[in-house]
């Protein structure tokens, strides 16, 4: 055992999962039900069935994917096309379990149990997730994960069907605003996230290549966006990083090169 | 099968199949690798192409709405959003907030 495992926890692993359950319900969950009523309203709104809706969300559970999913669905591109479009949306899913299972590792639970767990990790469950359960006992980690992603999942599904009925109940001019707030809240998700460089250049080309590629070819605009505007963000990434590295070489005494 | 039933299922694989994947190499490959930050910088400029299309381009009930009032409703929820101590659910329903009064006003 390593010295985390001493780590001050719940007690049990059900109180463990309780204490998941109960981290979930305030903000995070707020928030993710705002973005999921939008996708509710959404579904709705391209004539998609309530039961679509729920299916999309309780089995793919990454809002972004989702989106993809429903809009190419919607302009008529081919399923290839969508299973290339939100596999490109959700690589970020693979890095991320990939860091946190590393961290939740539990050697008494079954082989199956982590790809169970699997299914729950998204943006919110895994901030949550990293910050949390590396300061719980091996044996709680899993339990507390597992317990804050159910509670998120079963908020993201009612959330879901609220956001279905809501657009025909409200009058027309609310249900616009519903259907708004999906592109407003992955705008802001996208700027609270801007802390590197290569993301900044990423967000900026993708966001003045994607409607003028779109008019150019509605199938493929995405796709196309998205590996160009990356292989540019990435290209000037390290293109800076070279300059700067030169740079430094030249100044060897101990001049700042970022104030010439 | 519908095409809404196909793409949610296909979506749904392929976005398990990453899960999947970090799983199954979970400790065994490093995340700050070349590859692994491309395909970062790929995936955020997806989806800003996605968000920008929904704003500039949208399909479905938008598309009656002034592009002024969809990117006023940005705008509006940009500012809340860092006015308030970066506050998300008050920034998006600001702006969606935005919209609707700029539509119903009538605006342009």
């Amino acid at each position: 055992m390593t010295a985390e495992g001493e780590a001050a926890g719940y007690g049990s692993r059900g109180a463990a999962l309780a204490a998941g359950a109960r981290a979930a319900v305030g903000a995070p969950a707020v928030v993710l039900a705002a973005s999921y009523v939008g996708f509710g309203a959404l579904v709705r709104s391209v004539d998609w069935s309530l039961g679509m809706g729920m299916l999309s969300t309780g089995i793919a559970f990454a809002l972004p994917g989702q989106i993809v999913a429903l809009e190419m669905a919607h302009t008529g591109a081919s399923l290839l096309l969508i299973a290339t479009a939100v596999a490109l949306t959700n690589f970020r899913l693979m890095p991320m379990t990939l860091v946190l299972m590393g961290r939740l590792r539990d050697p008494e639970a079954p082989r199956w149990w982590p790809y169970v767990l699997a299914h729950l990790i998204a943006v919110t469950s895994w901030l949550v997730a990293l910050q949390k359960a590396p300061r719980l006992p091996v044996r709680e980690r899993t339990p507390f994960v597992f317990g804050f992603g159910v509670t998120i999942w079963l908020v993201t599904l009612c959330a879901t069907a609220a956001g279905f009925v809501l657009h025909d109940s409200v009058p027309a001019l609310v249900s616009l605003g519903l259907v708004f707030l999906t592109p407003l809240y992955f705008f802001l998700m996208m700027v609270a996230d801007l802390r590197q460089r290569a993301r900044v250049l990423a967000m900026a080309s993708g966001a003045a290549i994607g409607p003028p590629l779109h008019l150019l070819t509605p199938e493929w605009g995405l796709v196309l966006s998205g590996v160009a505007a990356g292989s540019i963000a990435f290209g000037l990434d390290r293109l800076i990083d070279a300059r700067a590295a030169r740079r430094a070489d030249r100044a060897p005494d101990g001049e700042d090169p970022g104030d010439v | 099968m519908s095409d809404a039933l196909a793409a949610i299922l296909t979506g749904a694989a392929v976005t398990y199949g990453w899960r999947w994947l970090g799983t199954t190499l979970a400790g065994r490959l490093r995340s700050d690798s070349a590859f692994m930050r491309w395909c970062g910088c790929v995936a955020h400029g997806l989806l800003a192409a996605l968000i920008a299309r929904m704003v500039v381009l949208p399909v479905g009930p938008l598309e009656g709405t002034p592009l002024a009032a969809r990117l006023g409703g940005v705008a509006v929820a940009l500012v809340v959003f860092f006015a308030l101590g970066r506050n998300i659910l008050l920034a998006v329903m600001a702006g969606a907030g935005a919209l609707v009064g700029w539509v119903w006003l009538g605006w342009p």
